[in-house]
């Protein structure tokens, strides 16, 4: 229906008191059906996963599966430089002495697991993403000091720019705003 | 105040004293970082001038060593290792206490640990980075420095991965990139803070590219802490390899005195208390400058001064059983290298060890102790002081080696002293700059555990 003016939009914002006014909030918001919105907040707030009906986090796999390639790797660049590339007798020792080997081989699981878990983490939550629609709230910005938010999304299927505004007012948002894409 | 009073486990006092509001922490956090460059007090000025000095002290006295070569150090015969390797020691130990209270704490669910971690990460990194730099340069030869690295080369020769010295370069070099990754990934939320706040165009920039767009969405916030998490639990192994590896280079040798599998826990533990006395140090002059007396409170330092005291007296243990071992042993000339460590021609510095690692750290056992800020900041100078004379007595070891005719005397030149004097001046350059432009406590955390945090808070009791 209102293609034309929805598109120009990125949503509404709505301003709640308290983590605990959020998270019930959230939990409405949720049982409305929508989809594309979220909560902002200075901290992350306990239980605020399962009141937006979050899944868990897949980093986890990621993390696992780059760390093992980590360790794999620098094992193995050990075998083939002291074995193939560059055997040399050094006090005796076994060219392929993998107890000596542990050393990098624990290094390169936790080199790798720490940076998968960073970039990964800016990966899901597509970071860096220097502009977005809502830094133009003048509002919006004291998120990252003591204010509790949550906008719904122009995207969203359900949204409907007068009904989500009067819908985001019953559930105790104040500071109402409309932000254009 | 209600110092006498025995706190009641079951009702703590807050993290976060005074009834203050998540936008009053935020205000006392940031005030040091948004004073315009025109009035930045002339304190900080000072002792950037200070610390810059220092720091071109530092690279003259490295620029001078290159050239000439390691002759201008002390370094003689037996004793190859001298003032740079107890100097790598003693600042990757102080490196420590950084991952130590922001993963192992974490884990442990201690959330304490929110007010100070912030600072000491800094001092990790900051502390890391001296500390890598020694064995660069005591290599002498600075440009043949990458011999160190895997890296494909047209002689085709790789590196030993056999030798425990080379297991150094992979522990230091994953360790300074974990806690800076650290670091930096606790730092995101705080500088998008400095970015809201900020008010001209150059520090709207260069907050906002390094806090990546940072928006506080709940549906990051999820990946964030699972990251953190993660983080946590590898830099958890880690922080207790790193130093077992440096004590490798002198356990997996033969060296009678060094050749001991307690070294490894000894280190660590060491490293620790070291860490945490640096943290203390420092924490003590920045809550009193920047009045960060409610959000570091009491409480914190009290429970820093009890880890003090718990590593400072598993030190002692190390020492005490040391010492048992090597008569236990019978081995005369381990009986030996450690008679000679006690009473030798170093004794002085035995002595200063002992007195400052075991001996007066007793002293947190007294609340008082624990609770008087002058009284923890005298203590943690002393265990930075016999901290920098463990590590001296353990590489000094090397002076009396098998044969008694080669025996030397190792004294320390004046470029090993200005080497290290400037290595402070390296350290609190970079660590200034930070106080004056960074986050230096964790916001978001120090909001997440406040009670008003909670999203039950204040309804008990209303909810049926």
């Amino acid at each position: 229906m209102a293609e034309q003016k929805n598109s120009k939009l990125f949503g509404v914002l709505a301003e709640f008191a308290n983590p605990g006014d959020l998270l019930k909030a959230a939990e409405k918001v949720r049982d409305k059906g929508y989809k594309k919105w979220d909560t902002h907040s200075p901290f992350p707030v306990h239980g605020m996963d399962r009141a937006m009906g979050l899944k868990d986090s897949k980093l986890g796999i990621f993390v696992f599966i780059c760390s093992m390639t980590g360790m794999l790797s620098a094992f193995y660049l050990q075998y083939w430089s002291s074995k193939i590339a560059y055997p040399l007798v050094i006090a005796g020792k076994p060219f392929n002495d993998y107890p000596s080997f542990g050393i990098w081989t624990f290094e390169g699981a936790i080199l790798f697991a720490a940076f998968s878990a960073l970039l990964g983490m800016f990966a899901l939550n597509k970071l860096p993403l220097l502009y977005h629609a809502l830094f133009s709230s003048k509002n919006f910005l004291r998120f990252s000091n003591d204010a509790f938010f949550i906008s719904i999304e122009a995207k969203d299927p359900q949204f409907n720019a007068k009904e989500t505004r009067r819908f985001l007012e019953e559930i105790g948002g104040k500071n109402i705003e409309v932000i254009e894409e | 105040m209600s110092a006498h009073m025995v706190e009641d486990p079951a009702v703590r006092q807050p993290l976060v004293e005074g009834g203050k509001t998540f936008s009053d922490v935020t205000e006392i956090v940031v005030r040091a970082a948004e004073v315009p460059l025109v009035k930045t007090p002339s304190w900080w000025l000072i002792s950037l001038f200070v610390a810059f000095t220092g720091f071109t002290l530092y690279v003259s006295m490295v620029g001078y060593l290159v050239w000439e070569g390691t002759g201008v150090w002390g370094l003689n015969s037996p004793n190859a290792w001298g003032w740079a390797i107890v100097n790598f020691v003693w600042w990757i130990g102080i490196g420590h206490a950084g991952t130590l209270i922001s993963a192992i704490l974490f884990l442990f669910r201690q959330k304490w640990r929110t007010g100070i971690n912030r600072f000491a990460e800094t001092m990790t990194v900051f502390a890391v980075c001296c500390a890598g730099l020694y064995p660069i340069i005591h290599i002498g030869r600075v440009w043949m420095g990458y011999y160190m690295v895997p890296l494909p080369n047209q002689m085709g020769m790789w590196p030993n991965f056999r030798s425990p010295l080379l297991w150094d370069v992979a522990a230091i070099g994953t360790y300074a990139m974990v806690s800076t990754l650290f670091w930096y990934m606790g730092l995101i939320p705080d500088l998008a803070t400095l970015r809201d706040r900020a008010t001209n165009k150059v520090r709207k920039t260069i907050y906002g590219l390094f806090s990546m767009g940072w928006r506080g969405a709940n549906r990051h916030w999820q990946h964030y802490e699972r990251a953190y998490l993660i983080l946590a639990a590898v830099a958890t192994p880690l922080v207790v390899s790193v130093h077992s590896v440096v004590s490798f280079d002198f356990s997996a040798s033969i060296l009678p005195g060094w050749h001991t599998t307690i070294l490894p826990p000894y280190f660590v533990t060491g490293a620790v208390f070291s860490g945490f006395g640096l943290v203390g140090t420092l924490m003590i002059i920045a809550r009193e400058i920047y009045g960060y007396k409610h959000i570091v409170t009491r409480r914190h330092m009290e429970n820093m001064a009890k880890i003090m005291l718990t590593t400072g007296s598993i030190v002692g243990y190390a020492y005490m059983m040391e010492l048992f071992i090597a008569w236990y042993s019978a081995n005369p000339f381990e009986r030996f290298a450690f008679w000679n460590r006690a009473t030798g021609p170093y004794w002085w510095a035995y002595a200063s060890m002992i007195i400052c690692n075991v001996v007066i750290p007793q002293l947190f056992w007294f609340k008082k102790c624990r609770t008087h800020m002058g009284i923890i900041f005298v203590i943690t100078i002393f265990i930075n002081i016999g901290m920098w004379f463990e590590r001296f007595v353990i590489v000094i070891t090397l002076h009396a080696d098998f044969l008694p005719s080669s025996w030397d005397y190792y004294r320390a030149s004046w470029v090993d002293v200005c080497t290290f004097a400037g290595s402070f001046g390296l350290f609190f350059t970079l660590f200034l700059l930070f106080l004056r432009f960074g986050p230096a406590i964790a916001l978001s955390e120090v909001k997440g555990v406040m009670p008003e945090a909670d999203p039950h808070h204040g309804s008990h009791g209303g909810e049926h």
